[in-house]
């Protein structure tokens, strides 16, 4: 800094900034206090989100909204048990639909296909999948089992799901077993191991926790999905058949309904339930980050 | 490594051999096979299904289905071009606003923040990805949109009316918030956590003697940000922007919530409008005979869009990755 003073004597040995130019200092400043501002933004919409959440959900969380079925029109009072079932039941239903389909072909591409012209166009179509408009899931599921089966039912909308969740199950299962070292892969088979026992014992073993991580974000994904279930399992104000036949109550499309109408009851109820969905997904979310972060800890 | 951390004892082998007799090794080689073509097989039943829905769509109208702008249930006449434009002009205002901001957060997260909260910041921005739309959509229509009513529009309109083109374009003829702005800024906000996050792993690969060099010469963070880091992540940031038009373009709930859902060719930003896929929600379950059809055929249209969009993201940002 002594040269500083020597080369400029007009500024000070202590500013930081004393030999660049002002419009370099100037423009650098502004990058540095718009970026911390873009994110600080980010931050702050999630935050208001949750509090809105919070501020209007929790007024109309009672224990009535986890024992009473959705209130009919103009009818006081009422919860969302069913709702909160059929949802349950819908996700889980994906998710067990999805996950030996994405693990399969997620192994399919990590361990069969690796390079191949098959394995690089799967991979390609997985990618589209896996942003592709929810909604157009919900119109050919709509096609596909809705119309042919005569109406709607909880079965269409744990297809759907389904559809939603398998490419997410694919990526993270591929990502995570290309991460397991071939060394390993290599010493199985070197003990007369056949690819399907090396694979099950040793690659799936290994990337274990990756793979549990892609299951639960694929559920938290699907959890709150409601385009694809408006045409799919639809929804209704009771108690679904056990057999998902016909309309199966679901959490999201009751608070697209609910939030929209003009009953102060159903508003309050669509305000409960999307406070109790974003936690949940949110909850989902945040444990699937940990338990990967563990996972890379050891 | 945790992984073999079960002896192979020599029982422990028999048990493998036995489990793992030819047969079995076969049927999983084929299972993970079969899996993997229903990754295709999905996306060629959700084209298929799309054409063959909206074929009698585009056969009873012909090219003109893209560019009518009549959807009178009534007459059973269909045209999509108030849905295209409006899904278009959506997703446009939403890239505007959310790329700049993306691109922001991700120069924070790489360049800015330092180490212990890099972690935190970079999961509160992706939390954002994980709150389901139809929240986005309350949002937007009872926090948002009357805020926006009031502080916007309402003084906006007051300061831009009789001017030449403003006037036109941010002209709220009932400024009640909701519109084809208010879609736009709540999907800017969606998309914000997919670009982000993906521009920041793109700026996390470019070798950091680069950086380390740039600074040693004696260049601002901005200057290294500008002329070193960007160059380099170049065609792979426009991949991100994609994949953000992508989710946009096809974004449902939040939009059905807040674009006002009206069928009108407007020039305003402020009025209400609809896009492809609310129109697709709104109307999709009343729907029969031609006004189904013509839903089918709008889906095909976003679906075609969005393929090219993003494929064109995939192959740009794959590019990168490979050298």
């Amino acid at each position: 800094m002594d040269t500083a003073v020597y080369d400029h004597p007009a500024t000070t040995a202590h500013a930081p900034w004393g030999r660049v130019r002002r419009s370099r200092h100037v423009a650098d400043r502004a990058l540095k206090i718009i970026c911390t501002l873009f994110t600080g933004l980010g931050a702050f919409v999630l935050g208001w989100i949750l509090l809105m959440l919070l501020v209007e959900g929790i007024g109309g969380l009672s224990p009535a909204v986890f024992t009473e079925t959705t209130p009919g029109p103009g009818t006081e009072g009422g919860g969302i048990a069913n709702a909160i079932v059929g949802s349950l039941i819908l996700t889980i239903l994906g998710v067990m639909i999805a996950t030996p389909i994405g693990v399969l072909a997620g192994t399919y591409l990590a361990e069969y296909g690796k390079n191949s012209k098959l394995a690089t166009v799967i991979r390609f179509v997985n990618d589209i999948l896996l942003a592709a408009p929810s909604i157009l899931i919900g119109l050919f599921v709509y096609i596909l089992m809705v119309q042919p089966m005569g109406g709607y039912s909880g079965w269409a909308g744990g297809v759907a799901l389904a559809i939603i969740a398998v490419p997410v199950i694919v990526r993270s299962t591929e990502d995570m077993l290309r991460l397991v070292p071939g060394s390993l892969r290599e010493a199985g088979a070197a003990l007369g191991a056949p690819m399907s026992t090396v694979i099950v014992k040793i690659s799936w073993k290994a990337a274990r926790a990756g793979m549990v991580t892609g299951v639960i974000l694929a559920t938290a994904r699907i959890a709150g999905e409601t385009a694809p279930l408006l045409f799919t399992a639809l929804n209704n104000n009771f108690w679904f058949s056990p057999s998902l036949m016909g309309g199966v109550s679901n959490l999201p499309v009751t608070i697209y309904q609910f939030a929209l109408a003009p009953y102060e009851n159903w508003r309050q109820l669509a305000w409960a339930g999307a406070l109790i969905i974003t936690l949940s997904i949110l909850a989902l979310s945040i444990v699937a980050r940990l338990l990967l972060k563990k996972d890379k800890v050891r | 490594m945790v992984v073999v951390s079960d002896k192979m004892t020599v029982s422990n082998m028999q048990t493998l051999r036995r489990r793992s007799s030819p047969a079995f090794d076969q049927g999983f080689r084929w299972a993970a096979y079969g899996s993997a073509l229903v990754v295709l097989a999905v996306l060629a039943g959700i084209i298929g299904t799309m054409i063959y829905g909206g074929w009698p769509a585009f056969q009873e109208f012909g090219f003109g289905f893209v560019t009518s702008s009549v959807w009178n249930v009534g007459q059973d006449q269909y045209g999509a071009w108030v849905a295209i434009s409006g899904t278009l002009t959506s997703a446009l205002i939403a890239l505007v606003i959310g790329v700049p901001i993306s691109i922001g957060i991700a120069i924070f997260l790489t360049q800015l923040c330092p180490p212990w909260l890099r972690r935190p910041v970079s999961t509160v921005i992706e939390l954002l990805a994980a709150v389901p739309s139809i929240i986005y959509g309350m949002w937007g229509l009872f926090v948002f949109a009357p805020l926006f009513a009031k502080y916007v529009q309402v003084p906006l309109t007051s300061i831009v009316e009789g001017m030449p083109i403003l006037g036109t374009v941010l002209y709220a003829r009932v400024p009640s918030g909701v519109g084809m702005m208010t879609a736009g800024i709540i999907l800017s906000i969606m998309i914000i956590p997919f670009i982000a996050s993906i521009t920041r792993d793109i700026l996390d690969q470019i070798p950091t003697v680069l950086r380390e060099s740039a600074y040693g010469i004696g260049c601002t963070t901005w200057e290294v940000v500008r002329f070193v880091l960007l160059p380099q992540a170049g065609v792979s940031i426009i991949g991100a922007i994609m994949l953000g038009l992508g989710r946009a373009l096809g974004e449902t709930m939040a939009v059905t919530f807040v674009i006002g859902n009206a069928n009108r060719l407007s020039l305003s930003l402020f009025d209400p409008s609809s896009t492809i896929a609310s129109r697709i929600a709104n109307e999709f379950n009343e729907a029969a005979g031609l006004q189904m059809n013509a839903l089918l055929a709008l889906g095909c249209i976003l679906f075609v869009v969005t393929f090219i969009v993003l494929a064109l993201a995939r192959l740009l940002i794959a590019r990168v990755k490979t050298h």
